[in-house]
């Protein structure tokens, strides 16, 4: 250093001390290191060690800091003074507090259990959140997975096993093709944003299904600007090629796929399109070996891809033909997709053969051996180097579920699901969908539900009926309207309440759900729906009960305020049982604990529970002496027993000659060891058992021994789907259990064994409105309870409508206009922006930025209350009326899936206005005015 | 002292990478969040929760779209901070002698206490990589987290740039530009990196990597049909499995 | 770039001082006694309250005399040094007018050239901003010379040399502007060079890095209307030059003299609002404005 520069400590003290805990600014669930200064938190960045996000952290993650110190924070229970929606409350006690809600909830649950309907948001503690939902014995709980992505999850589920994000990931060290659908930037975001990265280092190439251009799409290297909704097309077109020029991977369909698999072809049986069985109820293929039938999972057996059977008179022939049969058909031709997908027919099969190209021509070999589940033994693991991912994009949609499951055939085809290169699963994924619970509906008053609410029904018998066949659960959720629906459909619950359909509950307990903002969709409807009255009037929804850590706009609905703590003030479970944060390598799971305690006279939700459910006398909440039994979340976290042998955390629990991990009795100091450790558990899948995992016996093993199963599962994909034939028989006028007559027609239609594409149900009543609109979660914002941030609002404080080229000049916008956007359900007017590199049918804003004056502790000029809006204006639960009287749910038939992204649209330029329209009067804000200037700094 | 040094040891800087750069923010935020906490005056904020939020960030992303002649348009996320240029006018016009270039690793600094606030350095600097805290008055800049990279107190692998550490495509390299070896100069020749504003003549050190080449027509070989329709595509599985043999 | 009023009065006022010191050092005029008094005390006045404005764009005043440091790179530190010397050289040169009847030659010229070389601090100041293509030319110390000068001889009665020189500075006033409007132009800065993006095609900017303002968009984004600017112009030329010149020429009285004095300060006032106002800074184009 020169000695005429001035001198610098370059080694200043950084912190006191790192705390290792898990964030929570989304559902990505990173590691995250604390530092910590006089007790107070100085600086958040990611934990190196980490498995999902290794050191690396998001704008949103690395803002906690602002987050945990936001003015918005809720401070104390609140009991609702004003009319409800006025937002005006009175602060009062715990005690008082859970008076309350014992006082309304005890009645209930010695009578009519149903009457509560206690749906949680964006809750990572659902098995925790299940249990005490079930222990009181309503049948009436899920989270927010039905608005979300339930149509891939359950697609995936169905099909293979697992899906993306939690369940599965694409081979980020082998893949040479990443293809990415529909991916709104947001689920999963750190581990793809590393993916890409990865990939992009080592020269392999990515591709962008995409209506819109940005994020990873833009760094795609090639981007295909598909039209909403019709990604299920493009992708029968993709299988359509591939078959046609017997580019599969046969050997791979004939050992892990039902496809040779056996299937009653004659439309006069009984059994038509079910699968052969044998007496021990096990599918039957042809054996290669010996040209008999065998069971698809006999030791050393070689299924026939092609061998049918005839039996009885009646011919059975393997689902692969059944699959030429659909996939080969012309209607799923390129030329006959390329004017509705927008994408030539050139640029289709061009992709397709770059597919082929790649996963046959470039296929990777590993020396690893490994044993399959027939007891064959295989020297080397066969990849298929093609990798691929979807989320929110394609399933959104209604018809997303089939989408899904017409992308995970065309994964599976190419042989390139959990083979090196393809995409692998996470444990405890892959678990076939027979190994998963059934979904749970008798209500018994004064006692607990018959077992877990929510899970995958496998024929109609599954159902959440009543006696009279209607829906047993107020969302609808497995009934014959949405069989399938495995997440439940929250987004029903509200305009179900209100209009007492399937009948009346009392109390509507809801957390961390903005329902009366940006989590419904028609949003004014659903904020009149809260606050209506009958003719006595009472409101028509009697109780609201509400917890969250903020003051979101669902704050000013509620009559009970319970305020939660925020992410480093709490303790928390990412659990097995749960939505784990495992990597295909590796099992993992984590905790959260209150790296600082809260200022404020606010508890932990789940630690909330714990008192009610003891209060109540929950079974599960309570000891046999009715004392209670968990003094907080963590206590559970600790002692809960699932299973013998299981609990919330699989690490550090007790064995009989010392710790152990996953199975295991509790251990009083596992928190301990998880905070020790870095706030994670993780034990490395073996390198023999990290492919083929549902195949392969190491892996089974392995699963057995770590308590994912209790015996081995193997299974085999499905890609003809027994579970959705056994639905589409009823509808056919097959078996006990029938859907109502207005229903069969598309019961018929949609739950098809084999995927297809359907044009998006609201297109019919959408004539006239050309356009179609989207909504992108902005990857420094994704999740609406980031953006009273401080740091990240001035990032995205405005959302302008992000409008296509070929609109922006018919229109003659110009920078500065605002618009009309209409659809057959509203309009709303908004400020516009051009964008060139963007579907040219299609316009986009980012989700959630618009906000309630009164809410979030802004203030109400700020721009998110001004300029910024919702498209869920435009979005109705219900479809206009058709020809047929009937107003269709704006859903997937199948799953329940809201199809938030089948919005049709049109545009006109307008005026600006003095604010974005529709404006809502404010709301009384619960907490003080925030601060005018910042300059956060806690140390000296 | 706001001569330049002749030559700098080392030329310490970044390289970003256009081709992987996402642009998810996360280097504006982790920034943030180090520079309000460390060297020198907290990176402020001006109404944060009102109608014109405003605040010092020393790391902003753009994003730009090209429309090529054909083909469709493109989007680049465009992160940008100070470039520690070797020939950096924003030093030479500070009176106080607060801005500097250190001559043992090229790293720009301002020396806070010396800063009168004039603003005279983000008058000269083409980059807009200097912003004057509201509240401090005193201009603040990218640092390069010289407060990290020597820092005993943090591990070894920590010391690096808050914002290349957290990076989550790995579109952020940090390293010595006068060592041909290193990483980074050699992801610029490999590459192309570039410089920013190349006629301002202030040879900055941080250098871009242009994305790569887009929409670049996949021409893998046709696919020639086995068959026309389902009867002739089992036609052909029956030749195909009887050719393979086993199953 | 964002036209600071703090940034407009001082050079416009300072200017105006230390050209009145030029000539009053030089001997132009060399009034003695009381007049001599309110000479100096108006060129003080306007030099010294023009250096004090300019003070009020600081973060930190206080630290103001750490600026007399970096002589030997910045010109904002030789300005410093100039404007001080200036100052100090020509209140020796003052005293020996006011207060003993005497005109010190070396002084007066010491301080005249000092006086002159201040002005061109400041001016270099702007000129050697080659982020601002406008100022980044030799235009700008011209047109600051030229002004200060001319106003000094105005304010210092004058008349033949102010009408001369205003109509110099006028026509300096024009040629900074001709220069100007082609300057971003061909200074080659564009979005392509800023982003290094522009082979591939036409580059825009789609999203800003917020959605907010900012320090830079503050202080270096300043659009001024086509009509509006030339409706300034217009007035900076006549208030400030032509309508001067005319009074000048018809011959003026002390009263009329004032007010030529006030129609040019009001018309450098508007060309040194467009002078900052009209400016782009390169940054500009990182979000797509000019």
């Amino acid at each position: 250093m020169a000695k005429d520069q001035p001198h610098l400590d370059t080694s200043p003290h950084v912190s006191d001390e790192v705390r290792k805990t898990t964030c929570y600014m989304c559902a990505c669930r990173c590691g995250i290191n604390v530092h910590m200064k006089e007790g107070k938190v100085a600086y958040i960045e990611g934990n190196r060690d980490h498995p999902v996000n290794r050191g690396v952290l998001c704008a949103k993650g690395s803002a906690g800091i602002m987050q945990v110190n936001a003015p918005s924070r809720l401070r104390a229970p609140l009991k609702r003074v004003g009319p409800r929606g006025s937002g005006e409350f009175e602060e009062i006690s715990w005690d008082e507090a859970l008076e309350i809600a014992t006082g309304w909830l005890k009645p209930l649950r010695e009578t009519a259990p149903e009457k509560l309907a206690f749906f949680t948001g964006r809750d990572q503690s659902q098995s925790f959140t299940g249990l005490w939902a079930q222990s009181f014995g309503t049948p009436n709980y899920a989270a927010h997975g039905g608005f979300c992505s339930v149509n891939m999850a359950a697609a995936g589920i169905y099909t293979m096993g697992g899906a993306f994000w939690e369940f599965g990931q694409p081979d980020w060290d082998h893949t040479k093709l990443f293809l990415l659908f529909g991916v709104a930037e947001d689920h999963d975001s750190n581990p793809i944003k590393m993916g890409i990265g990865r990939i992009k280092e080592r020269g392999a190439r990515m591709i962008g299904v995409n209506p819109i251009r940005s994020g990873y799409n833009a760094v795609a290297d090639d981007w295909f600007g598909i039209t909403p909704g019709t990604d299920g097309l493009l992708i029968m077109a993709l299988i359509h090629e591939l078959m046609k020029a017997g580019k599969v991977d046969l050997d791979y369909l004939a050992q892990f796929t039902n496809a040779a698999c056996l299937v009653d072809s004659d439309p006069k049986s009984d059994s038509h399109g079910l699968l052969l069985k044998d007496s021990e109820g096990q599918p039957q293929v042809i054996d290669r070996r010996t040209g008999q039938l065998a069971p698809w999972n006999g030791q050393g057996v070689q299924p026939d891809l092609s061998a049918t059977h005839r039996r009885a008179g009646v011919t059975h022939r393997p689902v692969f033909h059944a699959m030429a049969d659909r996939f080969l058909d012309p209607q799923w031709a390129p030329e006959a997709v390329a004017d509705r997908t927008g994408i030539s027919a050139d640029r289709i099969r061009a992709l397709a053969a770059e597919l082929a190209r790649v996963a046959f021509d470039e296929a990777i070999a590993l020396d690893r051996e490994w044993t399959d589940f027939r007891g064959i033994t295989h020297d080397q693991m066969i990849g298929r180097p093609v990798s691929m991912h979807a989320m929110r994009g394609i399933s959104a949609h209604s018809n997303g579920f089939q989408t899904a499951r017409a992308l995970h055939t065309l994964q599976i085809l190419l042989g390139s699901v959990e083979t090196p290169g393809g995409m692998r699963f996470k444990p405890p994924y892959p678990k076939p969908h027979t190994g998963h619970p059934k979904p749970h509906c008798k209500v018994t008053p004064g006692a607990a539900l018959d077992g877990p609410h929510l899970g995958y029904p496998q024929g109609p018998e599954d159902l959440c009926l009543t006696q009279a066949g209607g829906p047993a659960r107020i969302d609808k959720a497995f009934s014959w309207d949405n069989p399938l629906s495995a997440h439940g459909m929250m987004h029903m619950v509200i305009s179900n309440a209100h209009a007492g359909d399937p009948y009346r509950i009392d109390t509507l307990f809801l957390y961390m759900a903005n329902m009366s903002w940006n989590s419904s969709m028609n949003t004014r409807q659903t904020m009149d729906m809260l606050t209506d009255t009958d003719a006595h009037g009472d409101y028509v929804i009697p109780r609201i009960i509400y917890s969250d850590a903020y003051s979101s706009e669902m704050v000013a609905y509620a009559d009970l305020v319970l305020p939660d703590t925020t992410y480093l003030e709490r303790h928390d479970c990412i659990s097995l049982l749960d939505r784990p944060i495992s990597e295909a390598d590796a099992v993992a799971d984590a905790i959260r604990w209150p790296v600082v305690e809260p200022d404020r006279d606010v508890r932990a939700f789940q630690s909330v529970l714990c008192d009610l459910g003891a209060r109540l006398g929950l079974p599960g909440f309570v000891n046999a002496d009715g004392s209670r039994k968990y003094a907080d979340y963590a206590d559970y976290m600790t002692n809960h027993i699932r299973r013998p042998g299981i609990g919330p955390l699989a690490g550090w629990r007790m064995g009989e000659t010392g710790l152990q991990h996953g199975r295991g009795e509790p251990n009083a100091g596992q928190i301990d060891s998880y905070i020790r450790e870095g706030g994670y558990w993780m034990e490395h899948v073996p390198e023999g058992a990290a492919y083929y995992k549902p195949f392969n016996s190491a892996y089974q093993d392995w699963a057995v021994r770590m308590g994912f199963y209790d015996s081995p599962q193997p299974y085999v994909f499905s890609l003809y789907s027994e579970p959705l034939r056994r639905m589409q028989m009823a509808a056919e006028g097959k078996g006990a259990h029938q859907p109502p007559e207005h229903l069969r027609a598309r019961l018929k239609t949609h739950m098809d064994p084999l995927p297809f594409w359907f044009e998006p149900l609201g297109d019919e009543t959408a004539q006239g409105y050309p356009l179609h609109a989207l909504t992108q979660r902005p990857m420094a914002m994704y999740h609406s309870w980031g953006s009273q941030n401080a740091w990240l609002r001035q990032i995205h404080g405005v959302n302008p409508l992000f409008v296509p080229t070929k609109i922006w000049q018919e229109h003659g916008f110009a920078e500065g206009d605002w618009a009309v956007v209409s659809s057959p359900t509203g309009s709303i007017t908004v400020p516009v922006a051009h964008m060139a590199a963007l579907n040219e049918n299609t316009v986009w804003t980012w989700n959630a930025i618009g906000k309630r004056k009164g809410a979030w502790a802004l203030d109400a000029d700020a721009p998110e209350a001004t300029k910024g809006y919702l498209l869920n204006h435009l979005i109705h639960e219900l479809l206009p009326e058709k020809d047929d009287g009937m107003r269709w749910s704006n859903s997937d038939p199948v799953t329940g899936q809201a199809a938030w992204f089948d919005l049709r649209v049109k545009i006109a330029k307008a005026p600006a206005p003095q604010e974005a329209q529709p404006a809502f009067a404010p709301v009384a804000s619960p907490v003080p005015p925030a601060t005018e200037t910042l300059a956060w700094k806690v140390g000296k | 002292m706001t001569a330049l040094p002749e030559t700098t040891d080392r030329k310490l800087g970044l390289v970003i990478d256009l081709d992987t750069c996402v642009g998810c923010h996360a280097c504006v935020i982790s920034c943030k969040g180090w520079n309000t906490e460390n060297y020198g005056a907290p990176l402020a904020d001006t109404e944060p929760y009102g109608a014109d939020p405003s605040g010092t960030y020393l790391n902003r992303v753009h994003s730009y779209e090209i429309q090529p002649n054909d083909g469709p348009a493109q989007l680049v996320h465009f992160p940008k901070s100070c470039l520690h240029c070797e020939d950096a006018p924003c030093v030479t016009v500070c009176p106080t002698g607060a801005s500097y270039k250190r001559s043992a690793d090229g790293i720009v600094l301002v020396n806070e206490a010396d800063c009168i606030g004039c603003g005279l350095c983000a008058w000269a600097c083409p980059y807009g990589a200097r912003e004057m805290d509201p509240t401090a008055g005193v201009m603040k800049k990218c640092t390069l987290c010289v407060d990290r990279i020597y820092n005993e107190n943090l591990p070894e692998e920590d010391r690096e740039p808050a914002c290349v550490r957290t990076c989550p495509a790995g579109a952020r390299h940090f390293g010595d530009f006068a060592d041909p070896d290193s990483h980074v100069s050699k992801l610029t020749a490999e590459r192309g990196g570039m410089d920013l504003m190349p006629e301002q003549g202030t040879r900055p050190v941080n250098k871009y990597l242009p994305p790569r080449a887009r929409d670049a027509q996949m021409q893998p070989p046709a696919l020639k049909p086995v068959a026309e329709d389902a009867k002739g595509f089992v036609g052909w599985l029956d030749k195909a499995l009887s050719r393979v043999g086993g199953g | 770039m964002h036209p600071a009023p703090s940034v407009i009065l001082f050079t416009s006022l300072s200017g105006l001082g230390f050209g009145l010191l030029v000539w009053l050092g030089l001997g132009v005029l060399a009034p003695t006694g009381w007049v001599a008094f309110v000479f100096f005390t108006i060129a003080y006045l306007l030099a010294v309250g023009g250096l004090m404005a300019s003070t009020f764009h600081l973060g930190h005043p206080e630290r103001a005399l750490k600026a007399f440091t970096q002589w030997r790179t910045s010109w904002l530190s030789r300005e410093a040094w100039a404007s001080v010397a200036a100052l100090v050289i020509m209140a020796v040169y003052g005293a020996g007018l006011v207060f003993f009847d005497n005109r010190w030659a070396v002084p007066g010229y010491l301080g005249a050239a000092l006086s002159l070389f201040t002005v061109v601090t400041t001016s270099m100041i702007y000129a050697q901003m080659r982020t601002v293509p406008r100022w980044n030319n030799p235009t700008t110390p011209a047109m600051f010379l030229s002004f200060s000068l001319a106003g000094g001889a105005l304010l210092a009665g004058q008349v033949t040399l102010a009408a001369v020189l205003l109509a110099l500075a006028g026509a300096a006033q024009v040629a900074h502007w001709a220069v100007g409007d082609r300057a971003l132009a061909g200074s080659g800065t564009t979005m392509a060079s800023a982003t290094g993006l522009g082979d591939r095609g036409a580059v825009r900017s789609f999203e800003p890095p917020h959605t907010g303002t900012n320090y830079l968009m503050d202080e270096f984004v300043h659009v001024v209307g086509r009509k509006h600017s030339r409706t300034l112009r217009a007035i900076a030329l006549v208030s400030g030059f032509g309508l001067p010149i005319l009074i000048l020429l018809a011959g003026a009285g002390h009263i009329l003299a004032a007010v030529a004095v006030l129609l040019h300060l009001a018309g450098v006032f508007a060309a040194r609002w467009l002078f900052f106002a009209e400016a782009e800074h390169v940054v500009g184009l990182y979000y797509g404005k000019r």
